[in-house]
């Protein structure tokens, strides 16, 4: 069959090239697994990368509000996929109780204790030098500025008005110690584009993610601040074809984004996903 | 697996469209319309933005859709490269929102450099400005050839057909210098949406062309460089089990099953013995784009940064070269810092050996000659030197390895492209296996003592042009300023070394090759070495740059130039006479060709100027890089 270069088959040969330049730039690297779709194919790329092997270790961080279907499906991928499963926890907040579902802080806060601060705890005990994380530039507007090589400063800071320039795939990968990197191999990916790549090359993923009883979910977060949408979509191809219609945006059934005119982009540049 | 049918929409390349041009002549405002008129914004999007604009006592602001960034929002200046999808009824796009402010150069240049087309935005009202043309000098250096011009705010001309033509010629006449031609240019009033989505009809009836989003549904996908010769950049090589897979991208050219590869700089060469994908169909070749991997017949020694090609289309291989460069640093780019250049997958430290010109993006002029220094902003051609060699093309033959970033401590401060190399076909270069013995006194402690450089200044043209003239009075000039020189010429060679040497074509390749090497040796000992040979072919003159280059010791190919007419009538050893009568056979500019050099390091006329004048022209080009602060590089 002669090669035809679809769409899927470029932005997967530029995931490859960048989960590939990660690989060889930092030593103590990891991915960032949300255990959502994005991470499902982003495990599939580190496959295609390294021609079936997941050579870097994998970190879910569990705010323990994760819908429980989550964690089954991670224990299961983790065992047969061989994966080498971290998983990182804010243990003293959620001892204290002090979150979200518990009615002691808003939903931002929350975010940031239990996702920002679990992270951050676990890059330091690793002393990782980069980790993967799963984002993609459509998804919302401070991700559209992203750079596939995005440095974190000492306090996990994002300095989005001063970031690298990028061209030529030439990606920054020198740094100083206590800063590390962000690498965003799906950043030039669509959500139709996941979808299109999970159908294609039979990607699995959550079962929460087709309808029952009219109702599927469409991103996956934390169960308190996380709504299922309506739907009728049962399988991969019926979710492509109901994405092309929809003009609804991706995170709009996750309510911590909605907080306040700029909640999301405030979490983003303290360190967020 | 499923069927590509089942795929509502397979094969579809979205078009990456960077949009640029002069602060406040309506980028943002063109998108964010751009977004709303074909139906692309989310529900809620466009309410969303009309509720902050009425909190903000404003008039509703299009560019808000894109600015999502507080920040920018305070500032009405778009900091950052926003990306963002969308799809006409035929195929989607992707538009790259680059800022139009000075200072953010780098971000545009992120947002430009992988475009595959651009629309480059004019207001009207304005004109032509700086960035206007700035920013289209850049798009020329990225690569950038798919160009539309968009002239913007026509509503606030009226609509006036003489302005917008007045626009057209001037910007047309100013792309052209850049080797820039636009596939069109459209009168546009973006606010108001006029244009875009709809004809102007009414308001415009001279306009006949397309609205911009049929413009944009004519253009063609680029097309992968598969039919390019091969370039194969090694990202690193695995181990994870029994395979030893060599990874990486081809850059240019398709890669096959049973190719004979030579990986440079070593030249190392083995065959394909498989091509390595997970998970899919099994092919036996692999074209530009495609991440792969692949396994070799024989276990040569492979690592990052080594570049695959076949034999019959290696690439440049050296350690100088000259560039166009555009500088971002804070610092500027100079002479006696370190560098890093990275280059496909190679990655090396260099020095800037010369700033040759900066040129003024906005008049293309000579702003200045020799220099030291690059600052911010500016764009210029340089001589860059790496401590190791670099394999590369020139950028018009391969843009993806004729293209390179320049590192300054950590940092992406620069980018640039190759012009002016020399390649030589490596299947029909000499082995060199000879053992190279390495004594204590090494070329920079002989360097160090000398006070300047070793180099070799090959001076070539036809008989008569001047070369000897020209040799014996440098030499002299460098003598008298302490300076070891030492000319070599047909009278010093031919009588000696090369004695056994006629003038059949062989021979004369021989005495060339003959020639080179013993400059190579003469410059590594420390000595300025003048050649006057009249070195007819460019063969052998790229021969001897590679030999001389090998050995870390500069070569300046500097032309002697005058008109065949005016060397016939200087004449002075009656050879042209004695050609022309026919006693002399194969004489070059009669019966034999003179093949003028592409791109020499200078070019001197000898009929246009006096010899003092051409000498002193040609100081002035070697007495900086002779001088070139030798303590800070160790070679």
């Amino acid at each position: 069959m002669e090669f035809s270069n679809t769409h899927l088959d470029a932005l997967e040969n530029q995931s490859i090239y960048i989960l590939r330049e990660a690989y060889r730039k930092f030593k103590r690297l990891a991915m960032l697994w949300s255990v959502g779709k994005d991470s499902s194919v982003m495990l599939w790329l580190l496959r295609k990368a390294f021609f079936g092997h997941v050579p870097i270790p994998c970190v879910h961080v569990d705010t323990s509000y994760k819908l429980p279907e989550m964690i089954a499906f991670r224990d299961r991928l983790a065992k047969e996929w061989g994966i080498n499963l971290i998983v990182g926890q804010n243990r003293a907040v959620l001892d204290r109780g002090e979150t979200f579902p518990n009615g002691r802080i808003t939903r931002v806060e929350c975010c940031s204790f239990l996702k920002r601060d679990a992270l951050q705890a676990i890059i330091e005990e690793k002393d990782y030098e980069a980790v993967i994380v799963g984002i993609r530039r459509d998804e919302e507007g401070t991700r559209a500025k992203e750079r596939y090589f995005s440095p974190r400063d000492k306090n996990f800071e994002w300095n989005f008005k001063d970031q690298p320039p990028e061209l030529w795939d030439q990606f920054k990968t020198d740094f100083d110690p206590g800063t590390h990197i962000r690498v965003h191999p799906l950043l030039h990916w669509t959500e139709v584009n996941v979808w299109e790549y999970i159908d294609r090359e039979n990607i699995p993923v959550v079962d929460l993610y087709f309808s029952k009883h009219g109702m599927r979910y469409r991103s996956l977060g934390c169960a308190p601040c996380t709504k299922p949408v309506q739907s009728r979509a049962r399988t991969v191809p019926e979710i492509i074809a109901e994405l092309r219609n929809t003009k609804t945006g991706e995170r709009s059934t996750r309510a911590q984004d909605q907080e306040a005119e700029d909640a999301f982009e405030r979490l983003r540049a303290s360190g967020y996903m | 697996m499923s069927t590509p049918e089942a795929k509502s929409n397979p094969g579809a390349h979205a078009l990456r469209i960077v949009i640029v041009g002069h602060v406040d002549h309506g980028k943002s405002t063109l998108v964010g319309r751009l977004l709303h008129d074909t139906g692309s914004l989310p529900d809620g999007k466009f309410e969303q933005i009309q509720v902050v604009c009425r909190r903000r006592g404003m008039p509703f602001e299009w560019a808000f859709l894109l600015d999502a960034l507080q920040a920018e929002r305070d500032q009405n200046i778009t900091i950052d490269v926003s990306q963002i999808w969308f799809r006409s009824a035929t195929r989607s796009y992707v538009i790259i929102d680059a800022p139009g402010h000075k200072e953010f150069l780098k971000n545009m240049v992120t947002g430009a450099a992988d475009a595959d087309a651009a629309l480059l935005l004019i207001a009207a009202n304005e004109g032509v400005q700086e960035q206007s043309k700035r920013h289209a000098y850049l798009l020329s250096m990225l690569g950038v050839s798919q160009v539309i011009v968009l002239i913007n705010k026509m509503d606030l001309v009226d609509y006036s057909e003489s302005v917008y033509l007045r626009i057209e010629a001037d910007y047309r006449e100013f792309l052209a210098k850049l080797g820039i031609q636009p596939l069109r240019f459209i009168p546009i009033a973006a606010r108001d949406g006029m244009n875009l989505t709809e004809p102007l009809n009414d308001v415009a009836k001279w306009y006949s062309g397309p609205t911009l989003l049929r413009a944009l549904d004519e253009l063609t996908p680029p097309d992968p460089e598969a039919e390019g010769p091969l370039r194969f950049a090694v990202q690193d090589v695995y181990r994870f089990d029994e395979r030893r897979i060599v990874a990486g991208r081809i850059e240019s050219g398709t890669i096959r099953v049973g190719d004979d590869i030579v990986f440079s700089p070593n030249n190392k060469t083995s065959s394909v013995a498989s091509i390595e994908r997970w998970n899919a169909p099994v092919r036996d070749s692999a074209s530009a784009g495609e991440s792969i991997g692949i396994m070799l017949t024989e276990q040569i020694f492979v690592e990052r940064g080594h570049i695959g090609s076949l034999d019959t289309q290696t690439p440049i291989e050296t350690n100088r070269f000259r560039a166009r460069i555009f500088w971002m640093g804070t610092r500027p780019l100079s002479t006696g810092r370190r560098y890093t250049v990275k280059l496909l997958t190679q990655e090396v430290e260099c020095q800037l050996v010369s700033v040759d010109r900066v040129i003024d993006a906005t008049s293309l002029d000579t702003v200045s000659g020799l220099r030291l220094s690059v600052a911010r902003n500016e764009v210029a051609e340089v001589t860059i030197q790496s401590r190791s060699s670099l394999v590369m093309d020139n950028h018009d033959k391969v843009a993806a390895s004729g293209r390179f970033v320049i590192v300054d401590d950590q940092n992406v401060a620069g980018g640039g492209i190759i012009f002016g190399g020399h390649y030589v076909n490596r299947g029909r270069v000499r082995s060199t296996n000879i053992f190279w013995s390495e004594g204590t006194i090494d070329h920079q402690t002989r360097v160090e003592r000398n006070g300047h450089r070793g180099m070799v200044v090959w001076l070539t043209g036809l008989p008569g042009s001047g070369k000897s003239t020209l040799a014996r009075a440098l030499e002299t000039n460098l003598f008298n300023r302490h300076m070891q020189a030492y000319v070599l010429d047909g009278d010093n060679i031919r009588h000696g070394l090369n004695s056994n040497l006629g003038f059949s074509a062989e021979d004369r390749v021989e005495n060339i090759r003959r020639v080179a090497e013993v400059a190579k040796l003469m410059a590594d000992s420390g000595l300025i070495v003048i050649t006057s040979f009249i070195s007819p072919y460019r063969l052998d003159r790229a021969r001897a740059r590679e030999v001389i280059l090998s050995a870390d010791v500069e070569f300046i190919e500097a032309y002697v130039a005058a008109p065949l007419h005016v060397c016939e009538q200087r004449d002075p050893k009656k050879l042209y006479k004695r050609a022309r009568a026919g006693e002399i056979k194969n004489f070059t500019g009669i019966d034999d060709p003179y093949e003028v050099p592409e791109n020499p390091e200078i070019t001197i006329h000898t009929d246009r100027e006096s010899v003092k004048e051409c000498l002193e022209r040609l100081l002035d080009f070697l007495i900086p890089r002779l001088q070139l602060d030798v303590a800070e590089y160790e070679i």
